[in-house]
């Protein structure tokens, strides 16, 4: 039965990680050492090579995803331990530094464990609720069928268009063309439509000025062909304008159906360009930290 | 041309008649080969440029005078076409032969548009393509007149119209639109009797005007319009008068004759109406009216190996010559393991008298069954199979015997001796073992792959009867009485009646009287209730159970309704038959009534939570009922990361067998495009070399032997099977990692299309059968989304995904 990565196998990695988590925050408390807690009492050194290897395993899971025959538990256990584990390297992590901070390595090192946790609990966060987000906003199709529609219904709007004739082709030849999906990044994740429009100019006989006016969501477009069959007062051509705005109105949710996906799957993938390259900063930190510490032992 | 006559006449120049006028022409015996098309080998003609044509059973030796070996469709052609040349073949191309006419002693052979000639033998050896239907007006002989399209991306900027409505005429016009402008003519006023999705293709294409359709029309004429922009014109007769259209071309796609019924009208006679039952023949392969031979696919021998060895052989059989088959060397090895001691033919002729079931075959195909059946002798003791195995063959006791374990506890044993036979109930019914299945001593038995048996059933009907009525003894001693003996069942079965249903035909309805029990032996039912004026449905049950048992336990009304949700074969038992059985056994009333407790129980739970009905009911509609196990992701924890597919590739030869994204979904249950181990699988229905076949634990997959001849795509109707190659092997994971040897891990999908590929098979989901820890698509999935699970289950999964 489906299970998410938290409720795996009723939470057993939960019950692991609190248990490792509780027992050194036990030992801590009760640890009187000569010197303040650092990483170089006995406990402090007992957290830290136990620290260091969690981060080796937590690392390991990008290896054993794509061990596709590995018969070493499913991938599902892994993330599952991975996530309630890496929370408790934190915990860990804090009891070895024994609460000691500074502007060197050591910290540095910390610092990046907990970026990469913190990262790793917004991935949490971003798997557990955007794949509804993204389920429902798919309406059953898929990204190839939306597209496949997208295409159909750039015919008809233009069929329609050139049936009413005027400066209707060219305002949805226009409005089609500068519609844009996708871009950067930052456009993908914040969901942003730079879609324009040049509009006919409406001052006949005047000087040709076309402009390119920004039509988020279509609206521009909407707005125009509303002005239209406003001005309109022949039924036939009401009834065409009518369909028309109609089309571009279906053509419109598509497109935000279309962006609203590639947002979500951008969100679904951002948090990763940030866990995957704090964790290799957080091993070449660790490297460092661990050859500082015995170079000067 | 004047009318001729010809020791021999050959029917269809395809591997079979190619061989067997091969044979005559080097023999020196006067014989034609006739051949409907303008060239040999119609049907490999056919095949996409470059494909592989197999040689498969690889075991069986070729004896023919023309070369075969397996290559590309060119290689293969050439071979033949040279040896046409170098044996001296009398061919005539272009001779549909429409009618054969006995005119003792020889036959007459009407040719379309040709004289007739006469023969004092024919072979027919036209295949199972069968003849294409032609337009018969006039000007259908104008080169703008086309039945066949190889290659679509062949025309641009042409307007094209196809003639046609089924699947083949779609599948054109569609592939056409791209650079075309199409427009397709129906000759009634819907598409019916097509695929789902090419219905849907063809609706949409056509709302929104991507082709043009005239329905309800007819072609009247094909006419020349010299000097017009298009240089042909295709006269219609619609509903509103003629229409003129303008074009370049025409395809006419309007399927072709069977066969089977041409062969009807020659007086060969089949054995059955099963559109799969062969025709009636000797060992010498001739068929009902003497003189007239049958070879290759339509005798059931689908392979070209096969086919070419049995032009050979007919040839010398009509020239009165007795020789050995190319087989016999085949069966002389699977009766080395037998204890007889026996030649070949008496083996053969030991086992027909020995067992009755084999007794009413004629001796060409029992020879066929056994040469693909296998001889055992398990040792005393050894399992042949197990309680709940997946497998599906079938086995007759030659010597010896063995030992039946019925139910849970082995208190209830049976044992049967030479002559008998067992494993019906799976064969029939597509389902798990019922019984375990002990060898005792001196054991010796044939076990015969499913394909095989229903060929015969299918063909013979003693051997139906036999096995139907084996089939409800067993079934009712192993749902009801594991006790009692065959002959004690006999008088109860004698009260039972076999009946057939469609998909979603009801078998009882709420309300109806209740006085038949079912015992499904074939496909599986759904039950449901009308709760608030709904339907919802309750529960699902396979093959191998039964529905009905509430109202006999109390002859009141039915309290639910019963429909099938595929093709189901149900065993009804009546009231009196039912009561019988319970005198005989005591204990079968309290084991019943535990039954209607739960299910009453169940009917309860789920009255409380409709949404639940709903959701298996959408399960129902995707074709789940007929499955045994099934890929459903939870699309609220799916996170597209497309890891099943890549694992599924990783692991099988560069091809996932699964699409993720596509598929419908309903209330957060998504149907992703992927094998469901049907429980009567459709892709087996039609697989030349009888490469699929299921595992012991049920899963359906392909064996290395598939010939590529893509009919199992065809017939699923599920979409999950593709034709593809063995991508090249990847670096590994590590050289990958630090050397940046790609492609890495999950990528390039395309690794597949590489010009140097070899020939393409059929790849489709084996459910990882043989990877230790089962199937890798759900064990990659990192969140969880991914499950398999059979129809049993769907009830429970949809309740605890609701909590």
């Amino acid at each position: 039965m489906h299970q998410s990565i938290l409720a795996y196998r009723r939470m057993r990695y939960l019950w692991i990680a609190s248990a490792v988590s509780l027992a050194a925050i036990i030992v801590y408390a009760l640890h009187r050492p000569a010197e303040p807690p650092n990483g170089g009492t006995w406990l402090g050194y007992t957290l830290g090579v136990a620290g260091t290897l969690l981060i080796a395993w937590l690392t390991a899971f990008g290896i054993r995803k794509r061990r596709y025959s590995s018969t070493l538990g499913s991938v599902q256990g892994w993330l599952s331990a991975h996530v309630y584990l890496g929370a408790a390297l934190v915990v860990i992590a804090t009891l070895h530094a024994g609460m000691q901070f500074g502007l060197n390595v050591h910290t540095l090192a910390y610092a990046l464990t907990c970026l990469v946790v913190a990262s790793g609990i917004a991935g949490v966060w971003l798997y557990l609720r955007y794949p509804e987000l993204m389920s429902r906003n798919r309406v059953a199709q898929t990204r190839e069928q939306m597209l496949a529609e997208l295409v159909d219904l750039d015919r008809l709007c233009s069929r329609q268009a050139a049936a009413i004739g005027g400066e209707f082709p060219d305002a949805i030849m226009s409005g089609r063309d500068r519609t844009k999906l996708g871009g950067s990044a930052w456009a993908l994740l914040a969901g942003r439509d730079g879609s324009q429009l040049l509009l006919p100019s409406p001052a006949a006989g005047g000087p040709q000025q076309e402009r390119a006016l920004p039509n988020p969501s279509q609206t521009r477009l909407l707005d125009w062909l509303g002005a239209r069959l406003a001005e309109s007062t022949d039924g036939e051509r009401t009834r065409q304008i009518h369909e028309l705005m109609s089309l571009v109105g279906a053509r419109r949710s598509l497109l935000d159906r279309l962006r609203r996906d590639a947002q979500i799957r951008a969100w679904l993938e951002a948090w990763l360009y940030l866990h995957i390259p704090a964790t290799f900063a957080l091993i070449a930190a660790l490297i460092a930290h661990i050859i500082v510490v015995f170079l000067y032992w | 041309m004047s009318s001729s006559h010809h020791r021999i006449a050959i029917v269809g120049a395809g591997p079979g008649g190619l061989s067997a006028a091969a044979h005559a022409a080097v023999q020196g015996v006067d014989h034609v080969l006739l051949e409907a098309s303008p060239a040999h080998a119609h049907t490999i003609q056919r095949y996409q440029k470059g494909k592989h044509v197999m040689a498969e059973p690889p075991v069986l030796p070729l004896r023919s005078e023309l070369e075969f070996a397996a290559g590309t469709r060119e290689s293969v052609l050439e071979r033949w076409q040279s040896g046409i040349r170098a044996s001296g073949i009398n061919v005539r191309y272009g001779c549909e032969v429409v009618a054969i006419r006995p005119r003792n002693p020889t036959f007459l052979l009407e040719i379309a548009g040709h004289d007739a000639i006469t023969a004092d033998a024919v072979v027919f050896a036209i295949g199972m393509q069968g003849n294409l239907r032609r337009l018969g007006v006039p000007g259908a002989d104008l080169p703008c007149v086309q039945y066949q399209l190889d290659d679509p991306d062949e025309y641009s900027n042409e307007v094209i119209v196809v003639v046609g409505a089924g699947d083949a005429a779609i599948e054109n016009a569609i592939a056409l639109a791209e650079h075309n402008e199409v427009v397709i003519v129906n000759r009634s006023d819907e598409f019916t009797r097509v695929k789902d999705g090419n219905l849907k293709l063809i609706s949409r294409a056509i709302d929104t005007k991507r082709l043009g359709c005239y329905y309800r029309s007819n072609v009247a004429a094909v006419e020349t319009a010299s000097g017009a922009a298009r240089p042909y014109v295709l006269v219609l007769d619609t509903a509103e008068g003629e229409a003129r259209i303008a074009c370049d071309r025409v395809i006419a796609r309007i399927g072709a004759t069977p066969p089977r019924r041409f062969v009807e009208s020659c007086g060969i006679s089949f054995p059955g109406p099963d559109p799969t039952a062969l025709p009636t023949l000797t060992s010498h392969y001739e068929s009902s009216v003497g003189g007239l031979h049958v070879i290759g696919a339509l005798g059931g021998y689908p392979l070209i190996k096969q086919a070419m060895n049995q032009g050979y052989e007919v040839i010398e059989y009509i020239l009165g010559r007795d020789i050995r088959p190319a087989d016999h060397p085949l069966l002389e090895e699977q009766f080395r393991a037998l204890p007889f001691g026996l030649d070949v033919d008496a083996t053969l002729q030991l086992m027909q008298e020995r067992v009755p079931l084999f007794r009413e075959i004629n001796p060409l195909q029992f020879r066929e069954f056994i040469i693909g059946s296998k001889m055992l002798r398990p040792a005393k003791g050894s399992p042949v199979f197990r309680r709940n195995d997946y497998t599906d063959t079938f086995f007759v006791i030659l010597d010896g015997s063995v030992d039946l374990e019925i139910g849970d506890e082995d208190s209830h044993r049976l044992t049967l001796g030479p002559g008998q036979f067992f494993g019906e109930m799976s064969l029939l019914s597509g389902r798990r073992r019922s019984a375990t299945v002990i060898a005792g001593p001196g054991c010796v038995l044939v076990e015969s792959p499913r394909r095989e048996v229903l060929k015969l059933i299918n063909s013979v009907d003693a051997v139906r009867l036999q096995i139907d009525r084996h089939f409800v003894i067993r079934a009712i001693r192993t749902a009801f009485a594991p006790g009692a003996s065959d002959e004690d069942l006999a008088g109860v079965a004698s009260g039972t009646r076999v009946n057939e249903f469609r998909t979603g035909q009801v078998i009882f309805a709420e309300g109806d009287a209740a006085d038949t029990l079912h015992l499904i032996r074939s496909g599986s039912v759904a039950v449901s209730r009308n709760i608030g004026g709904r339907e919802i449905v309750t529960s699902y049950v396979a093959a191998g159970n039964y529905v009905g048992e509430m109202g006999l336990m109390g002859r009141t009304r039915r309290i639910a309704t019963v429909r099938a949700n595929v093709a189901t074969e149900t065993i009804s038992l009546d009231a009196g038959s039912f009561d019988s059985l319970l005198a005989k056994n005591p204990a079968l009333r309290q084991k019943v009534q535990a039954l209607v407790r739960e299910r009453l129980a169940e009917n309860a739970r789920l009255a409380a939570q409709p949404q639940t009905g709903d959701i298996v009911s959408f399960l129902m509609q995707q074709g789940l009922g007929e499955a045994t196990d099934v890929l459903l992701i939870d699309e609220s924890l799916c996170i597209g990361c497309d890891n099943c597919e890549k694992a599924c590739a990783e692991t099988h030869d560069g091809t996932s067998r699964l699409d993720r994204e596509a598929g419908p979904t309903f209330a957060r249950l998504h149907v992703p495009t992927s094998c469901r181990h049907c429980e009567d699988p459709h892709c087996m229905t039609d697989c030349p070399p009888d490469a699929i076949r299921r595992a012991p634990n049920g899963e359906v997959f392909i064996r290395d032997n598939c010939i590529g001849c893509g009919n199992c795509e065809k017939n699923c109707p599920y979409g999950v099977i593709q034709m593809a190659a063995a991508a090249a092997p990847k670096p590994g994971l590590l050289p990958w990692l630090l050397f940046g040897a790609g492609p890495g891990p999950g990528e390039n999908p395309a690794a597949r299309d590489r010009k140097d590929a070899g020939p393409k098979k059929a790849v489709k989901c084996d459910m990882c059968k043989d990877l230790a820890g089962g199937p890798a698509c759900v064990r990659a999935c990192p969140t969880g989304a991914a499950i398999r699970i059979g129809p049993e289950g769907f009830i429970d999964l949809v309740r605890l995904s609701d909590r």
